[in-house]
């Protein structure tokens, strides 16, 4: 507590009492300024409540009726404007036409890349690099729909399997083991001879086995020699990407209970111009064909 | 250095028990400084032309550097990022240029200081000069000292205001005129010019016009020695640089003390007259001793100079001399009465300067230093350049046939106008393949790319590694630009980068 408030002589203040091995410490307020400008944001404040929504109340708007909610979309709705000629463009164009024009090009490039981090990458990776275990790899050389501008235009716009498009991707695996096709022993030669086609066969004899299984139950989408079917969404099996795992016990599971990916339609969600961006963006991730 | 004074209130006896309280706040004396003539005032007057048009006169130079780029010889060009020095052109990346010239500034200060004293704040400070110049036109207007003196003691009548509009709007034109210069250096001067006049220039032009020339007003105008005295730093540790032996404005005591009357008997040279205090832009007495206040300018010399020859006695009173040579002097002639021997004695004690001490020749090294890595950095400096940025998600795509593919980015710094397309090699272990994104390779491994002039310019490459090509998990990779004629331009090291083996 305060002893000794006295005034000191050179400066004409009070002490604030306090002493320290002889040391005194005068008591110097706030500059009257700083008082000032301090009570003045507390006015401004009390101001800035009654206009602006302030108070955390559903419907407290303040007078003013500012909210940021719309303001946010004038700005968005200016900087649409702003596109919109552009977006027109993109919109008309065709994506081969897009790929074509090096103005159009950059300008899909960059928003492609923007609507890929927001609408494509939770899937296929912010590179496109894809996921294991149903997310396919869009920068590789190899596409399970097809790869060229058109194709992924359409796979973007209508979906796979999604059930949202008449016009989606659209196939079936059967279900080789769940559904009774097949047996388990089956299965089993059925994948040594998949893992023959990539020359990984352990049992030769299996392999062998389930090459006329193969092309009993097989062939029709997966081909004679593994190498797919693009037009039924058929992987090819005789390379050395493998969506759903390369070992065999992924292979197994995939005979016995089918794989069957899903993708969105796109074509009513995003506007026909920012599809149109995707598809150059997409084809120009390194896999493009 | 100068006798320090102890006032009463540090000492200790004094601290208690007084009745009025000293004030801890001075008023600010008016200094109204004497119009000078002499040989230092003829320095400054040169100095101060030469700086003022070099300022003035710099950004109008023009220098030719072709269709579309700007041709003013000195330009900060903001929008696009360069600062063109003449034949020089600097990236924003090489902004340390400026850092070095900046550091080659400072110690040439320091150096310049040791050796001869204030000259920097004394002749070429922007402060000094512009203070000289407000302080000539208000001399023009107003009169010298005592009219000066006169008129503001006076009454406030129609000839005081008259005076005192026409000095402010002087000083308003000179302030626009500096604020408007500076303008130029960011802009190209003939277009800002007429923008400005016309309201076409932007805000920040405006913006900083006024700002300069608000700063030039104040501070030239009504600050003056108050920013040498109370706002510049530098006055408060360039004593660190100063020692005895450099040159200084000094008062020769030993020849001047004790002071009197010019017929009086037994005093020495200094008549009091106190023309060096009234022409001191700084308003304080050079024979108090070396003072933090004093600029170093020299006036007083002049000052004194002229009074002593009218008294058809022997100059140099007051002079740049050094320290050492001033106590020698003053051992000299310390025994001797006033007179003609004590004159002589005390100017025979004198020595050359030594201009080559320790401290000098620390200065001179570090200055030869700076300006020599200065100058090899500049002979040096790439005026092409390659980077390369590999992707990073995903690090590296596997293909169909199980062979390895990374993707780059390439960039093309090119900081010449020359066009002219390279060729991109790739340096790697065999059987690595490149091909760049929407180029032809002309030839097997061989890409033309155009490059922009004056700018950077961008490709996608993707290097693959055959199936069974057996690489770490990181192969160390090079890419290297040739020119035209098949020389290598530039190169850039990178990695490969595959799953761990």
């Amino acid at each position: 507590m305060p002893t000794k408030i006295e005034k000191d002589s050179l400066s004409g203040q009070n002490t604030t009492g306090h002493e320290w091995d002889g040391l005194k410490e005068l008591n110097t307020p706030l500059p009257k300024w700083w008082l000032w400008t301090f009570y003045a944001t507390i006015a401004f404040a009390l101001v800035w409540v009654v206009i602006y929504p302030a108070l955390p109340i559903t419907g407290a708007t303040g007078t003013s009726g500012w909210i940021a909610r719309e303001a946010v979309v004038r700005d968005v709705q200016q900087a649409e404007a702003r596109m919109a000629p552009m977006m027109s463009r993109l919109r008309a164009a065709t994506p081969q036409q897009i790929a074509a024009d090096p103005e159009l090009r950059a300008f899909a490039m960059a928003g492609g890349r923007g609507a890929f981090a927001n609408n494509c990458a939770s899937c296929h990776g912010a590179g496109g690099q894809g996921a294991l275990g149903g997310f396919p790899s869009l920068a590789d050389d190899e596409w399970i729909w097809g790869g060229s501008l058109e194709a992924i235009h359409q796979t973007i716009t209508h979906g796979v399997r999604a059930n949202e498009s008449d016009d989606q991707r659209q196939s079936m695996m059967p279900r080789f083991l769940a559904d009774g096709i097949l047996t388990r022993p089956q299965v089993n030669d059925v994948a040594e001879h998949v893992l023959s086609l990539t020359n990984r066969a352990t049992d030769q004899a299996a392999a062998t086995r389930g090459a006329v299984l193969f092309a009993e139950n097989c062939v029709a989408c997966h081909g004679e020699k593994g190498e797919g079917n693009r037009d039924l969404g058929a992987p090819r099996l005789n390379d050395q990407i493998w969506l759903y795992g390369a070992d065999k016990a992924s292979i197994v599971l995939s005979i016995s209970n089918a794989r069957a990916g899903v993708m969105p339609s796109w074509g009513k969600r995003l506007d026909p111009a920012i599809i149109n961006m995707l598809t150059v963006y997409v084809h120009n991730l390194g896999g493009g064909e | 250095m100068g006798e320090i004074k102890t006032t009463d209130r540090l000492k200790p006896e004094a601290t208690v028990a007084e009745a009025a309280p000293p004030s801890l706040y001075a008023d600010r004396q008016r200094v109204y400084p004497k119009a000078v003539f002499g040989k230092v005032r003829s320095v400054k007057w040169a100095v101060l032309i030469l700086c003022l048009a070099a300022y003035y006169l710099v950004p109008w130079l023009r220098w030719d550097r072709g269709p579309g780029m700007p041709d003013q010889a000195v330009l900060v060009d903001m929008t696009n990022a360069r600062l063109f020095f003449f034949w020089i052109e600097i990236w924003p990346q090489e902004i340390y240029f400026l850092a070095g010239a900046l550091i080659l500034g400072a110690f040439a200060l320091f150096a310049v200081s040791s050796l001869f004293g204030r000259l920097w704040c004394g002749f070429t400070c922007p402060q000094t000069v512009w203070t000289d110049l407000f302080m000539f036109v208000e001399r023009w207007i107003e009169g010298d000292r005592n009219a000066r003196m006169k008129l503001d003691a006076g009454p406030r009548n129609g000839a005081y205001w008259a005076r005192k509009i026409a000095k402010h709007g002087a000083w308003l034109l000179i302030a626009g005129a500096t604020g408007g210069a500076w303008i130029m250096y960011f802009n190209d001067a003939p277009t800002i010019t007429r923008q400005f006049f016309t309201g076409e220039a932007g805000v920040m032009v405006y913006f900083f016009f006024a700002l300069f020339a608000g700063f030039t007003y104040l501070l030239a105008g009504w600050a003056r020695e108050q920013v040498c005295v109370y706002m510049c730093p530098w006055p408060r540790f360039q004593a660190a640089m100063l020692d005895e032996n450099s040159l200084v404005v000094t008062y020769r005591d030993w020849r001047g003390e004790p002071r009197g009357k010019a017929k009086a008997d037994g005093v020495g040279d200094c008549v009091d007259c106190a023309a060096c205090v009234h022409v001191c832009p700084t308003g304080i007495d050079i024979r108090d001793g070396q003072q933090l206040e004093c600029i170093g300018c020299g006036l007083c010399i002049d000052a004194c100079d002229s009074v002593m020859g009218k008294l058809g006695r022997p100059k140099g009173l007051v002079a740049f001399e050094t320290l050492n040579n001033l106590s020698a002097s003053a051992a000299a002639a310390a025994s001797l009465p006033p007179g003609p021997q004590r004159q002589q004695a005390g100017m025979e004690a004198r020595r050359v300067p030594r201009f080559i001490r320790p401290r000098t020749i620390m200065y001179g090294a570090a200055l030869s230093v700076v300006a020599l890595v200065m100058l090899g950095a500049f002979l040096m400096r790439s005026t092409l350049d390659v980077t390369v940025l590999p992707d990073r998600a995903p690090l590296f795509v596997r293909l169909a046939d199980g062979g390895i593919r990374n993707a780059y980015t390439v960039k093309i710094v090119n900081k010449t106008h020359d066009e002219a397309p390279l060729s991109l090699r790739l340096e790697g272990p065999a059987g690595l393949r490149m091909v760049v994104q929407d180029v032809e390779a002309q030839g097997e491994g061989h890409y033309p790319l155009a490059r922009r002039a004056d700018g950077i310019t961008q490709y996608r490459v993707f290097v693959t590694a055959p199936p069974m090509a057996q690489l770490a998990e990181t192969t160390p990779i090079t890419f290297r630009l040739l020119d035209g004629a098949g020389n290598l331009a530039t190169s850039q090291s990178s990695a490969f980068l595959g799953p761990k083996p």
